[in-house]
């Protein structure tokens, strides 16, 4: 009897000893040499795995300055959007361009309110799909179709849709300005601006590039293009894009001077202190603007091929 | 009569209510002005060639096709272009369009034979046929607007055996292709003789659905009179089942071959063409009119004097809707086109279009309830499905944006007819996640191939 | 001025909606409740009234207190989940057993896999098993059927064997003697067992109703029974001695009900013709294998939730072919 046991295990024990061998080796051939800094600079990363750097991953970002850096000895054009590269840098031992905060901001103030729903859609909750079928309940073409295309992508639970107004709402506290919500807008309406000295930022809180006339036809708050704003900013930080104003955050020193002469209250101020009575409205804390190159919107078209249609 | 065909998988069968198939075509006077819409095929809209102050004849080019896939586009009365602006379509949309304020009295432009007279004879060649197809800006009037002369040009080392008339009409309500086939038989024949001429066909079938025995009829008896003249069309009964119009099921019916997934019909050796537009073919090839006027269906229960009116483009649809009774009490759907593949309006003065095939007005009760449930895992949408796709697996991965698999799934082949959405007992916008899905999808294959 | 409403195509819909679906299946049942308080009297309502009401009670102080989601009670699924465990169970069964099988098949078998169609298995088959391995004695223990003329609505049941029960006991010669077995009474409903599985006529009424209306369809009922009817046929005629007659097993216990009604639940089974001839298939031989070898007398519950398990494979096996691909060829 115990002659069994000891057999079966010394059996075992060969064996085990013989795979752990094996295992040994074939660790070793498949071992891959990996940068110690990638992790380090990984650690400097948010690990959101948002996306918004236009790599795949956070850690996919971290070695693309690694090698970057062996390659070119700088980390020019790599960044997240959310975080200080600079600390990335310096775990490479390199200094990067200044880190500018950025955050969200949703350039459309066609509530329910201001613009009041004239049809009443019914469907699937994507904004993507709902922009191929008609221009909005209140209207507006180019306006929020408020379904949360931008909610659901935020990987940072920075936005929400307002139920009283119907529009996406950023919190600054959360936004890192990654920018994800921008590129699943539909109607690009979310823009990544800077947050601006002491958090405080304009812009026009509109994105219709139609002609005035059409936009009172939907709206109470939307920018006419009448260019009073352009006139009156003494930084000529305004400029118009079709029928829309567009304040440059790099040029704007945000005097707050264009709020005021706007006749449809489209130019939001935000963090100023004390808003002005007369100043419409300011919506919650939003932020401002700022251009990175308009956005591309991701235009969604529903592809109707001939063969794949039905006549008649 | 030939047995009756039809295509072999899924197809639903939604009440017809062809309410106004006895309403004899009636011309539809023009308003004072006319909004004459430049994008009014599937592709790119026409460049505008006219300006502000212009005088335009009836008949007289104001937009010329722009790429390939793109129409003329000509002005439906005589009058002056009052301006060229946008103009609102039915999706709410605002889309660039010619104004034009009208006289009294069309003054066609030159070469266009305005008698009644029916003209048999075809004079032209194949070349010529497709060129003034072209020219006269014909498109597929069933809705979908493809241009008909890209159809029609059949592609190097392809051979079209066969013309298909899709005089289907699966469609509920709509009836303006009815009306026109019982109205303008010959016209249409000659039209189907011309479209073989075009293609170098022998054979030409014209698939109509078993509802509409009196055209079956009225269409054999006319050939069988005239058998020197029509030789080599026939007409194929249908059995009324929806999509039987769909471009893939007709052919299917009709010959039994299957388009081959991602490949378009001209594979099968075939060419389908929509009643509308083979008329519009006679009209273009014989009388050199070009494409200004159709017929529109204004239907819907509701409605007091269902009709099929002839309207020239650019008529606001409200018009059509007063014509018909006006608009009804609690109209909660207004569509244009048939309420399986129609689109819904934002306002009900948009302009009517090349694609205008009718204007359905419906009350809640008859759009039926909407109520959603969870997907209850009945299977009836994958048997509805005529393109043998699983309409609930593609709405759940369209909604988790996982398009690998939609792909996977064949997405890319539903054709949008609804026939799942319609029978799901769920109530899920099926239709809508899939049309999503299929879009994101489209748009990922594309940026791959370019590659 | 009322608001037009946009959606996509298509904008008419079947008139079929989810709440018909289940309200339906509820009226095809209701025969066989009949037959069943005919039999069973008092015993057989109460139990049907207490399960329905404890299902529906579960469903939503479920959905109202702990998923806080929309209420969807009347859609009619809790309530045929409460009659169709009512119909798996002997009339006699205590109130309190029943009420905690409810919980568990609405709490279990379906809300906590998310509620309506997300369930991979049929939840009154949970409930069931749950029981039947809890309370083994109760579960079976079946009351003689006896029409309520002759003993009154009220009467205490008198327990007895079933037919299926007797047969595993005894042996197929038994079977022959016991005077009662009759052929008629079985398929009138005569006998021991759940009680609503008894009466196969009422409850082949309410299948044809189902089958006319398209709620179910007949390819699965079809295979199972085939497949029961053809594996017991083998192996009555290898040994008529060891096996009854194949049609005593397609009558005997819960088979049409089983068949009809819960291997046609849209949730838990397949999808398309083939991939539901598969499953009839699965359901037949797991069932016969229980019968006739297993350690308890009936199998179609058993069957049925282990088919449930294999539903999402043999749906991804059988897909419906896809227009204008052609299939590979196979290698
Ligand atoms: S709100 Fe937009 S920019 Fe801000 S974190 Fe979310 S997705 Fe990124
Ligand atoms: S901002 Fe754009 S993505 Fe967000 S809800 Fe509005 S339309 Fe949709
Ligand atoms: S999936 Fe597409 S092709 Fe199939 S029924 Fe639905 S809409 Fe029609
Ligand atoms: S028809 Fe509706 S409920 Fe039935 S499987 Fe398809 S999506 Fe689900």
């Amino acid at each position: 009897m115990s002659n069994t046991l000891l057999i079966s295990l010394a059996v075992l024990g060969i064996l085990g000893g013989i795979l752990a061998v094996i295992l040994y080796f074939v660790a070793q051939k498949f071992k891959v040499e990996e940068n110690p800094l990638i992790d380090e600079a990984e650690a400097c990363l948010p690990g959101a795995n948002c996306g918004g750097c236009g790599f795949a991953g956070c850690r996919a970002l971290a070695e693309a300055c690694v090698k970057q850096a062996a390659e070119k000895g700088n980390i020019d054009g790599l960044a997240c959007p959310g975080t200080d590269m600079g600390k990335v840098a310096a775990v490479l031992g390199l200094t990067a361009a200044a880190f500018e905060p950025k955050i969200a901001v949703v350039r459309c103030n066609g509530s329910c309110q201001n613009s009041p729903a004239k049809v009443h859609y019914e469907g699937a909750d994507i904004c993507a799909f709902a922009n191929t079928l008609y221009a909005g309940e209140g209207g507006c073409s180019k306006g929020c179709l408020g379904l949360g295309d931008c909610v659901k992508k935020c990987n940072f639970d920075a936005l929400h849709i307002d139920k009283e107004t119907g529009l996406p709402v950023v919190d600054p506290d959360k936004c890192v300005g990654c920018g994800v919500c921008a590129k699943n807008c539909p109607r690009g309406i979310i823009e990544v601006r800077p947050r601006g000295k002491k958090d405080r930022r304009v812009y026009v809180c509109c994105s219709n590039t139609d002609k005035g006339a059409l936009v009172i036809k939907n709206c109470s708050v939307g920018c006419i293009g009448c260019q009073k704003c352009l006139k009156e900013c003494p930084f000529e930080a305004i400029e118009m894009r079709g029928n829309l104003a567009y304040i440059d955050p790099a040029k704007c020193k945000a005097c707050g001077k264009c709020v005021k002469v706007c006749p449809r209250g489209s130019i939001h101020a935000i963090n100023f202190p004390a808003p002005k009575p007369e100043t419409p409205a300011l919506q919650g804390a939003e932020p401002v603007v700022k251009p990175q190159p308009k956005p591309e919107l991701v235009e969604v078209k529903t592809e109707v091929k001939p063969e794949n249609t039905v006549t008649a | 009569m030939n047995p009756i065909k039809t295509f072999p998988r899924g197809g639903v069968h939604p009440e017809e209510n062809k309410l106004s198939a006895n309403q004899p075509i009636q011309d539809f006077p023009m308003p004072k002005q006319i909004i004459v819409p430049l994008g009014q095929c599937l592709g790119a809209p026409a460049d505008c060639i006219v300006k502000k102050g212009d005088r335009v004849l009836t008949g007289q080019l104001i937009g010329t096709a722009k790429g390939f896939v793109s129409a003329n586009v000509h002005s439906p009365a005589t009058g002056t272009v009052a301006k060229v602006d946008v103009v609102m379509d039915h999706t709410g949309y605002y889309k660039p369009a010619v104004f034009i304020d009208r006289e009294e009295q069309d003054e066609w432009v030159e070469g266009v034979i305005q008698t009644d007279e029916l003209l048999t004879e075809i004079k032209l060649d194949s070349k010529q046929i497709i060129d003034r197809v072209k020219d006269c800006g014909i498109v597929g009037m069933g809705g979908a607007t493809f241009p008909t002369h890209v159809k029609l040009m059949v592609p190097e080392g392809k051979k079209a055996e066969y013309i298909i008339i899709n005089a289907a009409e699966c469609e509920p309500y709509l009836t303006c292709d009815f009306r026109l086939l019982l109205e303008k038989t010959q016209e249409f024949l000659v039209g189907v003789k011309i479209l073989m001429k075009a293609v170098n066909t022998d054979k030409g079938i014209i698939g109509i659905e078993e509802n509409k025995m009196e055209a079956i009829e009225l269409l054999e008896k006319t050939i069988n009179a005239h058998r020197d003249l029509y030789k080599g069309i026939e007409v194929q009964p249908l059995k009324t089942k929806y999509p039987q119009g769909g471009e893939k099921q007709i052919i299917k019916a009709i010959t039994g071959r299957e388009v081959p997934s991602g490949k378009l019909p001209i594979e099968t050796g075939c060419v389908v063409v929509n009643v509308a537009s083979t008329y519009a073919i006679y009209e273009a090839v014989q009388k050199n009119k070009p494409l200004i006027e159709r017929i529109v269906t204004v239907t819907g229960k509701s409605v007091k004097k269902p009709c099929n009116l002839r309207v020239r483009f650019g008529t606001p649809a409200n018009l059509l809707i007063e014509a018909a009774g006006g608009l009804p009490e609690n109209i909660t759907d207004v569509i244009n086109g048939g309420p399986m593949m129609g689109k819904s309006v934002s306002v009900t003065d948009f302009p009517c279009m090349k694609g205008t095939s009718g204007i359905l007005l419906m009350t809640l009760d008859e759009a039926q309830d909407r109520r959603q449930t969870n997907c209850i895992r009945c299977g009836r949408c994958a048997k509805a499905c005529p393109m043998g796709l699983q309409p609930f697996l593609l709405h759940k991965v369209a909604k988790l944006n996982d398009f690998d698999e939609t792909e996977a799934n064949h997405i890319m082949d539903c054709i949008e007819c609804g026939s799942c959405e319609f029978t799901c007992p769920a109530n899920i916008p099926l239709l809508d996640y899939i049309r999503y899905g299929k879009a994101k999808t489209g748009a990922i294959i594309r940026a791959r191939n370019q590659k | 001025m009322n608001k037009y409403t946009i959606s996509g195509s298509p904008h008419v819909h079947s008139t079929e909606n989810t709440q018909k679906i289940m309200y339906r299946v509820l009226l095809a049942l209701v025969p066989a409740l009949l037959v069943a308080i005919y039999y069973f009297g008092w015993y057989a309502l109460r139990l049907t009234l207490v399960s329905m009401a404890a299902c529906m009670l579960t469903e939503w102080l479920i959905q109202k207190f702990l998923i806080k989601g929309p209420l969807t009670i009347n859609d009619g699924s809790a309530a045929l989940t409460g009659l169709l465990l009512a119909f798996n169970v002997p009339a006699n069964l205590p109130i309190w057993m029943v009420i905690v099988g409810s919980v568990v098949a609405i709490g279990i078998g379906k809300m906590a896999f998310g509620g309506l169609g997300k369930n991979p298995f049929n939840p009154a088959l949970v409930g069931r098993v749950f029981m039947l391995v809890s309370f083994p004695t109760a579960m079976t223990t079946w009351p003689k059927a006896a029409p309520i003329f002759d003993k009154g609505f009220f009467a205490d049941a008198v327990t007895g064997p079933t037919p299926l029960g007797i047969l595993k006991e005894a042996g197929a010669g038994s079977l022959a003697q016991a005077g009662d077995m009759q052929f008629l009474d079985m398929v009138l409903g005569n006998r021991g067992g759940a009680f609503g599985e008894v009466c196969a006529i009422a409850l082949l009424l309410g299948a044809i109703y189902l089958i006319a209306r398209k709620v179910i369809d007949i390819a699965t009922p079809l295979s199972i029974l085939l497949t029961v009817f053809i594996f017991t046929g083998i192996c009555y005629l290898i040994n008529p001695a060891n096996f009854i007659a194949p049609w005593y097993h397609l009558i005997y216990g819960g088979l049409i009900l089983g068949a009809f009604f819960m291997a046609t639940d849209m949730v838990t089974t397949p999808m398309t013709t083939q991939g539901k001839i598969l499953f009839g298939f699965g359901v037949g031989v797991i069932t016969v294998v229980i019968r006739l070898w297993g350690a308890y007398p009936e199998g179609v519950s058993f069957a049925i939730l282990i088919m449930n398990a294999l539903t999402p494979l043999i749906n991804k096996a059988f897909k419906p072919q896809v227009f204008g691909v052609v299939k590979p060829a196979k290698k």
